[in-house]
């Protein structure tokens, strides 16, 4: 089995990028340091890899399966949850007094990422638990903690987000799913939900379904969306299991990857009888779903980093140990072969792949950062400063790692040859399971939508002004170190043609070319976010060059790695994005005015 | 009754070690470490132990360098109740070792001292049978079933033959073996509360035991590079092979 993750570079990013040992300086984290931190990231990599790894092609190759209404599962994704459970990296982050470790959301996230890296397929059960318990703690009413908040954090129950239907999913205005009140106080439920990860299985002892409905007579489209606690067993007062809910698992979907988590079409009501809670106000359901959302976006960049990580480590392991031809200049035939990353192509394809998932794991963990400090900073402009820049670097965080890490798995078969397009090597399934994640939780395309179109534009720009000053204080910086001049010079005009090409056409849309300065708006995303990886890159640049100083022997070649690795970025990736600018700077509309009888 | 379990810091068993070119060790530096395998098992069968209402107190004891303490708040996360560093910078020798532990045994009076039947760093596996010579009590090694009754302890050891039971009388040492249990994994609210637990620092001098002279590395070599093998046509061909490289 391949390695997980290359350790020396979480401690790397963890402690000497992120210098994360200092967030000790929150009266919350007041009693952790590397010590405590480090704890929690072992159990983490031993669970990763005793538990969660050794069954993730059994997952693949054993679909879940509807038998009688019931979903079966391999046992052994119980087992890993239940250890997972019981480590308590559910309640990970929580106060000590309700079995927390109150772990920072930065470590905490270096710990999860272990299990998306190990198994992806088992790890969504618990990563979408988690996600439901946050919101529920953020929205739901005491009561409803109590009932439904708690268990998911003791592990006894699962949760889900049950947002799309057959007909609508990016189109969530669409939604048909209907609430109708009681007057017993809950409502009753009719609808469809498709594409529900986790929707039915049997290892919790509860599902709570977060389902977004229409409260008839409400306002049309997203501003009459409301959100429904629907549990599959109905919770008593005294939390006993009541009666079987009226939904019921109508289908499987079969997919590509990701195959250990269920995916399930969902039917609400069909006698009548569908019982849900409502969370928070009528009709603000969407904003509470988005407070999921944004963490499940975080997440997802996250999965797809780790997934390109695994086939990187493979890939690695096996060009250092597979023979295969001679250099271009040895003529003699009866010369050994020399492993296969003594060729140059070979080389480019694992710097790239470093490239892309140590760029990408720089940037999960530094949002990740962001919201500790969004949360615990004493200083309210601080707190503003990390909110800002979250909402800034979301969609990035989704959607660059779920297109380049993918790009890392593809190559990552490129260097397995033949070998790696056979089920016998583990690359094909990273490949196969990431695919996904350009998908769901709001496809790439919805995400350069929201760059370009929302966080953009909102407040008058003052997010981009913000990135802005953070990116020219690291330019400045490595503008003083000789040998990255030349990378904060790219960097400073790549930014000056992200700034100029906002500005021309924030003018047009303002003036009503809406569907014209959106039309171009996944290229927008891709020169963002490759300056955006560009500036971690740098920033990693600085780090690994003063550790360069004082390190050992070992050191040496990991800092000269990472060296490498940033030129590699600003050399060969950084340049590939830059005539998108001219193009969204002309409000190019060649794919806008395309008919469709032309094709 | 208490318990001491003895701990040690050892490279990480995933970790592929790699030797040092002037052959003086092991390449250590930035390498991963860990609490040794063995060691584990010996700890979480002391918490076993425990748990069953058979011991009052778990105390964990190591020997080595300042960041070994590493390794005792691992033993305390999984349920130790105090520990005990013996400070030492340099390598110890399993008889050094045992004189450490016999000197803490007499101090503690513990009713079963446990350890790993060796550690994977130089496998030499000598200190558990040091310990009950120095100390004068019985030992059980290499075991894989304990089960206490009263003052005695029966005790399944793997040996060569297959599976062998014996009966120990307490206080005894018991060295541990891979089938005995399988180690728990760390809570993490227990990493805070092992943050709170105590570890007392000592020196071979505060315990007045004398480092053994005994063994000194004159070189530390990797295993030679495997050569290509052969194929031969016949059987006679293979004896004769064989033969000539003197293996029958």
């Amino acid at each position: 089995m391949n390695e997980i993750i290359d350790r020396r570079n979480v401690e790397f990013t963890l402690y000497e990028l992120l210098e994360a040992e200092g967030l000790n300086r929150y009266q919350r984290y007041a009693e952790h340091g590397r010590e405590t931190f480090d704890a929690a990231i072992e159990t983490a990599h031993a669970i990763a890899r005793d538990k969660f790894q050794p069954h993730n092609r059994k997952n693949d190759l054993n679909e879940p399966e509807l038998v009688d209404g019931k979903v079966q599962l391999i046992p052994e994704v119980k087992d890993a949850l239940d250890a997972f459970i019981e480590a308590g990296f559910l309640a990970a982050t929580r106060d000590y007094d309700d079995g927390g470790m109150q772990l920072p959301a930065v470590v905490a996230q270096v710990c999860n990422s272990m299990f998306q890296g190990a198994n992806i397929g088992t790890s969504a059960y618990t990563f979408l638990a988690a996600g439901v318990a946050h919101m529920l703690e953020a929205h739901a009413s005491e009561e409803q903690q109590r009932k439904y908040m708690d268990p998911i954090y003791e592990g006894r129950f699962f949760g889900t987000m049950a947002l799309s239907e057959p007909h609508a999913g990016s189109s969530l205005a669409d939604i048909k799913t209907r609430a109708e009140p009681t007057d017993e106080g809950h409502y009753l439920l009719s609808g469809a939900k498709m594409w529900i990860s986790g929707g039915d299985q049997e290892i919790s002892e509860n599902i709570i379904h977060m389902v977004l409905a229409k409260i008839p007579g409400g306002p049309p489209g997203v501003k009459g969306i409301s959100m429904f606690i629907v549990p599959k067993y109905l919770v008593n007062d005294d939390g006993s299991l009541g009666e079987r809910n009226d939904w019921v698992c109508a289908g499987l979907n079969h997919k590509m990857g990701y195959r250990g988590t269920t995916n399930t079409f969902l039917k609400f009501g069909e006698k009548g009888q569908c019982v849900g809670y409502l969370v928070g106000e009528e009709h603000k359901g969407l904003s509470y779903m988005f407070h999921m959302m944004n963490g499940a976006r975080i997440g997802v960049g996250m999965g797809a980093v780790m997934l390109g990580y695994g086939g990187y480590m493979a890939s690695l392991d096996y060009a250092r140990e597979r023979p295969q031809g001679r250099h271009p200049d040895q003529k003699d035939p009866a010369s050994k072969p020399v492993p296969i990353i003594e060729h140059a192509d070979v080389r480019r394809m694992l710097l790239a792949q470093k490239a892309y998932v140590e760029g990408g794991y720089a940037l999960g963990l530094y949002c990740s950062q962001l919201t500790d400090i969004q949360h615990q900073d004493p200083d309210p402009a601080e707190r503003e400063r990390a909110h800002l820049l979250l909402e800034m670097l979301t969609p990035v965080m989704k959607a660059w790692p779920s297109d380049y890490c993918l790009k890392a798995n593809d190559m990552a078969i490129q260097v397995h040859g033949g070998y790696g397009y056979t089920r016998e090597y583990p690359v094909e399934q990273f490949y196969r399971d990431n695919r996904l994640n350009p998908i769901h939780e709001g496809t790439n395309g919805i995400q350069g939508l929201d760059l370009l179109g929302r966080k953009m534009m909102m407040k008058g720009g003052e997010g981009l002004k913000l990135l802005g000053r953070e990116m020219q204080a690291t330019i400045g910086e490595a503008a003083e170190v000789a040998e990255l001049k030349e990378y904060a010079e790219a960097l400073g005009q790549s930014l000056h043609r992200i700034g100029k090409t906002v500005e021309v056409m924030g003018a047009r849309m303002a003036g009503g070319d809406i569907r014209l300065g959106l039309a171009n708006a996944t290229l927008f995303l891709e020169l963002t976010g490759h300056t955006i990886i560009a500036w971690i890159w740098l920033k990693q640049a600085l780090t690994a060059h003063r550790g360069l100083a004082r390190a050992g022997e070992a050191d040496q070649a990991f800092y000269q790695g990472k060296l490498q690795a940033c030129r590699y970025f600003f050399r060969y990736e950084l340049p590939l994005v830059q005539p998108h600018a001219e193009l969204l700077q002309a409000m190019d509309d060649t794919t806008l005015a395309m008919q469709d009888k032309w094709f | 009754m208490k318990l001491m379990v003895s701990v040690k810091r050892v490279v990480d068993y995933n970790v592929r070690i790699q030797v040092k070119p002037d052959g003086s060790g092991v390449v250590t530096d930035g390498v991963k470490m860990s609490m040794n395998p063995f060691d584990e098992i010996a700890m979480e069968e002391a918490l076993r132990i425990k748990e069953a209402g058979n011991a009052e107190e778990i105390i964990a004891v190591t020997i080595g360098e300042q960041k070994a303490q590493e390794q005792l708040r691992t033993a305390l996360a999984m349920g130790a109740d105090r520990a005990i560093h013996v400070e030492v910078d340099e390598d110890i020798q399993p008889l050094t070792a045992a004189r450490v532990l016999k000197a803490l045994a007499d101090k503690e009076q513990p009713g079963m001292v446990l350890l790993g039947k060796q550690a994977i760093d130089d496998d030499q596996g000598q200190t558990g049978q040091m310990l009950a010579a120095l100390w004068d009590r019985p030992q059980a090694t290499f075991a894989s079933k304990v089960d206490l009754d009263g003052q005695k302890a029966k005790v399944t050891r793997e040996v060569d033959a297959g599976l062998e039971t014996i009966e120990v009388d307490l206080p005894a040492v018991v060295t541990t073996d891979l089938r005995l249990n399988e180690p728990r994994y760390v809570k993490l609210p227990d990493i805070m509360k092992a943050k709170k637990k105590p570890i007392d620092t000592t020196s071979l001098a505060d315990l007045g035991v004398e480092a053994a002279p005994g063994l000194k590395v004159t070189n530390t070599a990797p295993p030679p590079e495997r050569q290509g093998g052969k194929k031969v046509e016949s059987v006679d061909e293979l004896v004769s092979e064989l033969k000539n490289r003197g293996l029958i």
